[in-house]
């Protein structure tokens, strides 16, 4: 691959609150540097759903809203990547517990597909509990991929 | 811009027309008690109308089934019309697409109601 001189490399990082506001504020962010690293719509709106569903696992699952703890948010933008990561402070999450959504007994199913989703849309995720608490994901998407 | 919910009526079928953001908050929670009411009051055949949708998340998502099943178990029928393509692909990854009778026309969709 060419090297992409799209985008100029930046980082931002962010401590959020455990809110629905900051899921949008995270979105936007991670949006906003995926458009200037040069990505195309239907990546932006990939990028913008797995960091929204990333968002709100850890306020809602990990954080479960708790205004004591906060989410530790940074986007990494490289001119062939973006990277972010979203830590909670919650007391961790058993990701492998969530049932297969696609599983027919499972397809109506009101909830369980965030995770689905995520993996879906990224080409790198990666889960792992925190010491003493909390849960990081790593979310990567390379610009041009499938 | 949230969620915003219009109902109206074609003939016997409840037309619910959905324009903005379903998300986790706001947006999923007001879809759903429109779609409880809706069946409260005995409105047996649904359409939805989601041409209007920007935006729907996985939280949207579970509340077009929860609709669904609603409106099933209390023996009426739920369908939903004029998919944009975002939401379209997301159904169809989520292998709801086959799930749900979904229209283009909102002429077809009303006369495919028995």
């Amino acid at each position: 691959m060419g090297e992409n001189t799209r985008g100029a490399p930046g980082f931002v990082e962010r401590l959020l609150d455990s809110s629905l506001e900051s899921v949008d504020s995270a979105e936007e962010l991670a949006v906003g540097a995926a458009e200037r690293a040069g990505f195309d719509d239907d990546d932006l709106m990939k990028i913008g759903m797995a960091v929204r569903e990333s968002m709100v696992n850890a306020v809602v699952h990990g954080n479960r809203y708790n205004v004591n703890k906060k989410v530790h948010f940074a986007v990494d933008e490289r001119p062939d990547r973006i990277t972010v990561r979203i830590a909670d402070e919650g007391e961790g999450f058993d990701y492998k517990s969530v049932p297969d959504p696609l599983a027919p007994e499972n397809i109506l199913r009101t909830s369980g597909r965030g995770i689905f989703l995520i993996n879906s849309f990224m080409d790198e995720f990666q889960i792992r509990r925190l010491d003493p608490a909390g849960t990081e994901v790593t979310l990567v998407k390379y610009i041009g991929s499938k | 811009m949230s969620v915003k919910l219009n109902s109206r009526q074609v003939g016997d079928v409840s037309v619910l027309d959905v324009a903005g953001r379903i998300t986790l908050g706001e947006g999923s929670s007001a879809l759903r008690d429109t779609l409880r009411e809706m069946v409260k009051k005995g409105q047996k055949k649904v359409l939805l109308n989601l041409g209007e949708v920007s935006y729907i998340d996985s939280s949207g998502i579970g509340e077009l089934v929860s609709g669904f099943t609603t409106v099933t178990n209390s023996g009426g029928q739920l369908k939903l019309l004029n998919l944009t393509k975002r939401v379209q692909d997301l159904l169809q990854i989520t292998k709801l697409y086959t799930v749900f009778d979904i229209h283009d026309s909102e002429a077809s969709a009303i006369r495919s109601f028995e």
